[in-house]
């Protein structure tokens, strides 16, 4: 029945095929992931690009390591159903978890040497989550991911001309940087607005869409303060200052209010804020109850990832939110398997 | 059962070519997502959960149609040795279709993540956050997803090395389409 004892040249040339076959499907793997494209934008690299000269913080967030946890809820207006057919813009209440964080990698970084501050928040709402993380400045430093990466290689250098050759290509960190020297400090997470940045499609009842951007702005007054004035009130003031306040005066606020693009508007460059005069819409307001431990509570394993996101709202042409959702996987990925270097302790303080 | 058949059953074939196009391209696939930052990535993301959900049906369909319809025997002469290996790589094959899409759902479970597919299609957690448990999976699906890959080039090696250089009329036995028999095997 077999063709035994003939290893003919075409039993040879058979092998050749299969080696073939089995070379190209191998080379094809390891090109698709990326083995053989050492250029490739992977997370790895943008996580290697966060890493601080220290090394990464190990069981910590790659970025805004350091922050304290918080839940509230969120009340829902209902005024959001005219751009959004989200359950979570139905007038109502749904439970947020949340938490008040700095922009930086060094998760034990003297708050005021921190210039951006962020907020991840989640909210679920009629069995969907709705995840985002945002932060205070009122546009993003850079217009894509691979400047974000360049930016941090390039603040990373010793060498001062990095940053000069960085800001030629990258012409639009110039307002940033105006932003980071002027915008007033302030003592509390309580006063600063956080601003998604990113632009999303809300698509209403009707199947009508609309690009929109949203923010978070306080209701608390805001009191500036000087750097080193903050500076000197010690180096993890600003979350000893968010227990004291919601212990002393109760919840805090921030009204959620969108803004929808003109026909024409850059969508796909967040470092571009959209001009003044834009229909808004006040969608609602997110309450801060109580504040949770940061080391032992809900945020640790939770990943404020911006494309976890409810019907109703779907990814625009901004290429942010698919890069920070690869890189927020990869850094979770990291951190959870690193827990044991940064143990929870059962009795830590809030 | 029907130990005398030279074939799969119909069904059995369709369900084996399918799958293995959609396994393929769940091995790529992934190896592809977790290495991007492009905007591709939450399609890729959302592509790999569904159609690795979808899977996991499709061999729940597939085992029991192997029960119930069984397998064509091997060629008589075939060593000893190497039907053992047929049969265990086999086992192999279909262990790692079932636990490659339970490690990958188990792994976003336990990240507290929600697992959302296309149409919406929300799939409920069964498991606690827990970063333990999904350190332990995410390495497993990882670990096992590039092991599974070895594997299938390991069956392809051997599903040609029937067809081209044996020609024992195994390959055959689940070719897509009714192959014509060249080889005459012994009868
Ligand atoms: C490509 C650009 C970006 C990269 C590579 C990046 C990277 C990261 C990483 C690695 C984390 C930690 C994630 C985790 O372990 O859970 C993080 C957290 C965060 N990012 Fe980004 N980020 C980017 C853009 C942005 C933008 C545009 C914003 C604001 C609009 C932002 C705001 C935040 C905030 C607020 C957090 C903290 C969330 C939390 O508390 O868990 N990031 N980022
Ligand atoms: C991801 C890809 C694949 C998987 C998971 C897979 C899985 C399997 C399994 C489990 C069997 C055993 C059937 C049984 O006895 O119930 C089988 C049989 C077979 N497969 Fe595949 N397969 C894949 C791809 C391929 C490819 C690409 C080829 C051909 C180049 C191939 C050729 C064969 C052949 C010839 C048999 C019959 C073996 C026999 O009669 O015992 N398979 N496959
Ligand atoms: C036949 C089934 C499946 C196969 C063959 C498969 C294969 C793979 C492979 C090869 C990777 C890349 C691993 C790496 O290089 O890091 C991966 C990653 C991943 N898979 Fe799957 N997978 C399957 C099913 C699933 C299912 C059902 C889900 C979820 C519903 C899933 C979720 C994921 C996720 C989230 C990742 C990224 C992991 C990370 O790095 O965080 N997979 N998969």
């Amino acid at each position: 029945m077999n063709n035994s004892g003939n290893m003919s040249r075409s039993g040879l040339g058979s092998l050749v095929v299969i080696a073939a076959v089995l070379g190209g499907a191998a080379a094809a793997f390891a090109y698709t992931a990326g083995w053989l494209s050492p250029g490739r934008l992977t997370p790895e690299r943008m996580i290697a690009a966060l890493a601080p000269p220290g090394g990464a913080p190990l069981g910590h967030r790659r970025n805004h390591a350091k922050g304290i946890c918080f839940t509230g809820v969120f009340e829902a207006n209902g005024n959001g159903r005219a751009l959004s057919r989200a359950k979570v813009f139905e007038r109502g209440n749904y439970p947020a978890l949340g938490r008040f964080n700095l922009g930086t990698a060094d998760p034990n970084a003297v708050d005021a040497t921190v210039r951006v501050r962020g907020l991840g928040l989640q909210i679920t709402a009629g069995g969907e989550e709705w995840r985002m993380a945002m932060i205070n400045p009122p546009f993003f430093a850079v217009s894509t991911p691979q400047s974000f990466h360049d930016l941090l290689i390039a603040s990373g250098k010793k060498d001062p001309d990095a940053m000069k050759t960085f800001i030629q290509a990258n012409p639009e960190f110039a307002a940033f940087a105006t932003w980071a020297k002027t915008a007033p400090w302030t003592a509390s997470y309580a006063e600063e607005p956080y601003h998604g940045l990113n632009s999303f499609i809300f698509t209403d009842a009707e199947g009508g869409e609309h690009a929109v951007r949203w923010s978070l702005l306080p209701a608390a007054p805001v009191v500036p303060i000087s750097q080193t004035e903050l500076e000197k009130r010690g180096p993890d003031f600003l979350e000893q200052e968010i227990v004291e306040r919601v212990r002393a005066s109760g919840p805090q606020r921030w009204t959620m209010v969108t803004t929808v693009a003109d026909p024409g508007d850059p969508t796909a460059d967040p470092s571009k804020a959209w001009p003044e005069g834009r229909r808004t819409v006040q969608v609602g307001t997110l309450v801060v109850q109580q504040i949770e431990q940061e080391r032992d509570g809900p945020c640790r394993d939770i990943n404020f990832d911006p494309t976890v996101l409810p019907r109703g709202i779907r990814l625009s042409d901004d290429p942010f939110p698919a890069a920070r959702s690869s890189v927020y996987r990869k850094s979770y990925d990291l951190r959870a398997a690193e827990a044991s270097d940064y143990p929870r302790t059962g009795t830590a303080k809030p | 059962m029907n130990n005398e058949a030279h074939r799969f059953a119909p069904i059995q074939r369709l369900l084996h070519w399918l799958m293995a196009a959609c396994i393929i391209a769940m091995l790529f696939i992934g190896v592809g997502m977790v290495s991007t930052v492009t905007p591709e990535y939450p399609s890729l993301i959302l592509i790999h959960e569904t159609l690795g959900v979808t899977l996991l049906l499709l061999v729940a369909i597939r085992l029991a149609l192997r029960l119930h319809y069984g397998a064509p025997r091997l060629p008589a002469d075939l060593p000893h040795a190497i039907r053992l290996a047929a049969r265990l790589s086999h086992l192999a094959l279909y262990g790692f279709m079932i636990i490659m899409p339970l490690l990958g759902l188990g792994m976003l479970w336990a990240a507290a993540y929600p697992v959302v597919l296309l149409g919406g299609i929300q799939i409920p957690a069964l498991l606690p956050q827990s970063d333990r448990a999904h350190t332990l999976l995410w390495n497993s699906h990882v670990y096992l997803g590039f092991t599974f890959f070895a594997l299938v080039l390991l069956h392809v090696a051997a599903a040609l090395f029937h067809a081209l250089i044996r020609r024992d009329g195994v390959f055959r036995s689940i070719a897509p389409l009714p192959l014509r028999n060249t080889t005459a095997p012994a009868e």
